[in-house]
């Protein structure tokens, strides 16, 4: 199937990103509304194109349109070409709707902004580029959109640059995001080496022929892509500091766009996966660690924000370790993202209402309390809370339990390792976020006295109300007779189910939810029983204060690899001094000397050159008379 | 007469010419042993054309004796021009280029 409307879908916010930069200080009234009016545009069209999906049988669903020829060198051929499948219309349903719904509650949050104008000219594109890396119908095509976002996510980090430490914040993004980037470049460079093609048909053709040495080098260099845009370890240091944005671009980059693209690319490239057995175990192993990783963190952090930040680390830890289990976790993978999407979108959404009726305050021991001031922001931030938990029915309860059990079920040691390490995630992830509710939302309060909390605008509550709808209730629509998983089939070919399984399904929710109880218990013994002091007790255990450092993340990049490039630099300025300009001026200066020295035979005394001429003469001659002789 | 007497002679003559050059220091000396050293060169010249028996080394010793004249007056006139802005006609105080 072809189509014509599917450029339309990311032109519109390209198109709102382009009027809102050129036209400067004349749209600084009416940009706002223009820009959320194409990202909405792009969702009702996302709708359409998806009722005309659900209207074809299951194998005539894709839909691909050519743009244009790209590349034609040789036997090299790249279109501009969009794709448009099961996989891909998740994806733009999410970013489409949660962004726009997050365009809407940004008029309200960034209304006193004086750049207003330019913060949604900035999330239209990235919304732009966010799109273009899902409907992109090759490696280079995604690539182009991988930039995009990469880029997007930088201006909106340092949104408010004129601080030096978020400035920096974007870099720390931008820079280990590249880091990223080259390990999809080089994937895409030996795809093509080995392959021959960059398309994704034509990869999943082609990948049966290519040794499995070739295509767990691909997998592993898209895993390394992965983890720069997906935070996960090792590159997973900025997304903390990500928080310099505002927060509805927090609530973006978690949410809707940015975060997700690692989880698609694996997702998307599961024929490579799925034919290189190391890779995709890499893959499952990353999403292990990172998910304890980010809830270590998410559990001792006071900022709400960071909090939340480190959190997504771990939820998105729980993506790739489903979508390194292969295809029986696949759909689950995107379920949790579907469902994160809209939880965590809330949460954020929610984080910066409660940081708009507090003076932009974000410290959880200055909250306490805030529930019975903000009664709205409480019931959909306590929807996106049970949603992280897993308390069923929310979403999160489906995705993440299925995940775990899928880990279980993974065969062997191996199986065993994973799920526990999901469980344990699961655990913690009930404690961090009961503390965080619990010390924002119970408890006594504890702000200054200057401050005021009071319930946003409707503006802002209104989105946030309608993604907590989502957040209840998407899990039980995606798991109603498998509808996402059969939804997905013909993208990411699940297996029939196994023959025998080592937990089962009510096993793992039963298991899941009494260590959620447990952790949450916890929480709220040592966050609700006791008073929170305002400023962070210093006389904590070394486990604590390690986890306040982000887990030394940042002490490891620095030692690693910050101080010894500094050292490298060094050496090259030394060795550029000393060697390269001491030749030079060497140089320069035995041309100086030499000339010294041979100045002194310039006397001016006429007698002393007609000597020197004399003297010349006879040994001439008495050359020439030897010479002859 | 052994024609070599001659030659020995013309070395001789430039032996003191150039021994006068390379010693003395009064300009009009040194002008005069220059003179002496092409005089030594004349003779030779004169000398070894009567050895070979052609005129080939005599007609030579007439273009050096033009050349000679020339260089007399050319070289008296910067003598007499450096000794008017100088007072002295040392061929040491004229050392300006050194610098």
């Amino acid at each position: 199937m072809t189509s014509n409307a599917l450029v339309y879908l990311i032109a519109l916010p390209l198109f709102g990103a382009a009027v809102l930069m050129l036209a400067g200080r004349r749209a600084d009234r009416r940009g706002h509304i223009l820009a959320t009016v194409l990202s909405g545009g792009s969702f009702l069209l996302g709708l359409y194109e998806f009722s005309q999906m659900l209207s074809r049988s299951s194998e005539n669903r894709a839909v691909t349109q050519k743009l244009f020829s790209w590349i034609s060198v040789g036997s090299f051929k790249v279109d501009a070409g969009l794709m448009l499948d099961q996989l891909s219309i998740s994806f733009v349903l999410l970013i489409t709707g949660v962004g726009t719904l997050i365009h809407i509650y940004s008029i309200a949050y960034m209304s006193h902004d004086l750049d207003r104008r330019r913060f949604f000219a900035y999330l239209n594109l990235f919304v732009a580029a966010m799109l273009l890396l899902v409907l992109g119908d090759s490696y280079l095509n995604l690539y182009v959109g991988w930039e995009g976002v990469g880029l997007a996510s930088y201006l909106l980090i340092g949104f408010w640059n004129q601080k030096p430490t978020y400035a920096t914040a974007a870099k720390k993004a931008f820079v280990a995001n590249r880091v990223g980037d080259l390990g999809l470049s080089l994937a895409i460079m030996v795809a093509f080496a080995t392959l021959g093609t960059v398309s994704f048909s034509g990869v999943k053709e082609n990948a049966g022929q290519a040794s499995t040495a070739a295509l767990t080098a691909i997998g592993i260099l898209l895993l390394v892509a992965a983890t720069g845009k997906s935070a996960q370890l090792p590159l997973q240091a900025w997304l903390g500091d990500a928080m310099a944005g505002p927060t509805p671009v927090s609530a973006l980059i978690h949410a809707a766009t940015m975060v997700t693209a690692g989880v698609y690319l694996i997702t998307r490239s599961n024929f490579i996966f799925d034919a290189a057995p190391i890779a995709q175990l890499a893959v499952a192993i990353i999403g292990a660690i990172t998910l304890l990783f980010g809830a270590i963190i998410g559990a001792a952090k006071d900022d709400i924000k960071k909090a939340l930040a480190a959190s997504t680390t771990s939820q998105i830890g729980y993506m790739v370790l489903g979508a390194g289990l292969g295809p029986a976790g696949y759909a689950f993978a995107i379920m949790h993202l579907l469902a994160h999407g809209f939880f965590k979108a809330g949460l954020f959404l929610g984080a910066g209402s409660v940081m708009h009726g507090m003076n932009n305050e974000v410290n959880m021991r200055r909250y306490g309390g805030l529930r019975k001031f903000m009664p709205i922001t409480f019931a959909t931030f306590g929807a996106g809370y049970l949603s992280i938990l897993g308390v069923p029915p929310f979403a999160g309860f489906y995705s993440k339990d299925r995940i775990i059990e899928a880990a279980f079920n993974a065969g062997g040691v191996r199986g065993v390792l994973l799920g526990s390490a999901a469980l344990l995630g699961a655990a913690i992830t009930a404690f961090y976020m009961t503390r965080v509710v619990v010390m924002t939302f119970a408890g006594k309060a504890r702000w200054e006295e200057e401050v005021h909390p009071h319930e946003s605008p409707a503006l802002m509550w209104l989105p946030m109300v309608l993604i907590a709808f989502g957040s209840t209730f998407s899990g039980f629509l995606f798991t109603r007779g498998d509808a996402l998983r059969n939804w997905l089939a013909p993208v990411v070919e699940p297996v029939a189910a196994r023959e025998q399984e080592l937990l089962s399904p009510a096993l793992v929710s039963i298991l899941a939810l009494l260590l959620v109880v447990v952790g949450a218990g916890l929480a709220v013994m040592k966050y609700l029983r006791q008073d929170v002091p305002v400023v962070a007790p210093e006389d904590v255990s070394i486990f604590t204060r390690v986890a306040r450092r982000d887990l030394l993340q940042d002490d490891f990049n620095e030692a690693v690899f910050m101080r010894p490039g500094q050292h490298l630099t060094y050496a090259l300025v030394d060795i550029d001094e000393v060697i390269i300009d001491g030749a030079v001026r060497g140089v320069g200066r035995m041309a100086t000397g030499s000339a010294g020295a041979l100045r002194t035979t310039q006397t001016g005394f006429v007698r002393s050159y007609a000597m020197w001429i004399l003297l010349g003469a006879i040994g001439l001659i008495a050359a020439i008379w030897m010479v002859t002789l | 007469m052994n024609p070599a007497n001659y030659l020995y002679v013309s070395a001789m003559l430039f032996t003191i010419g150039a021994i006068g050059v390379v010693v003395r220091r009064n300009a009009i000396v040194v002008f005069m042993c220059i003179e002496l050293m092409l005089n030594a060169a004349n003779l030779a010249f004169v000398t070894f054309a009567r050895i070979n028996g052609n005129l080939d080394g005599q007609v030579m010793a007439f273009f050096t004796m033009v050349v000679a004249a020339c260089e007399v007056v050319v070289g008296l006139a910067i003598i007499v021009t450096i000794y008017r802005s100088r007072r002295s006609a040392s061929v040491d105080d004229a050392s300006l280029l050194r610098r």
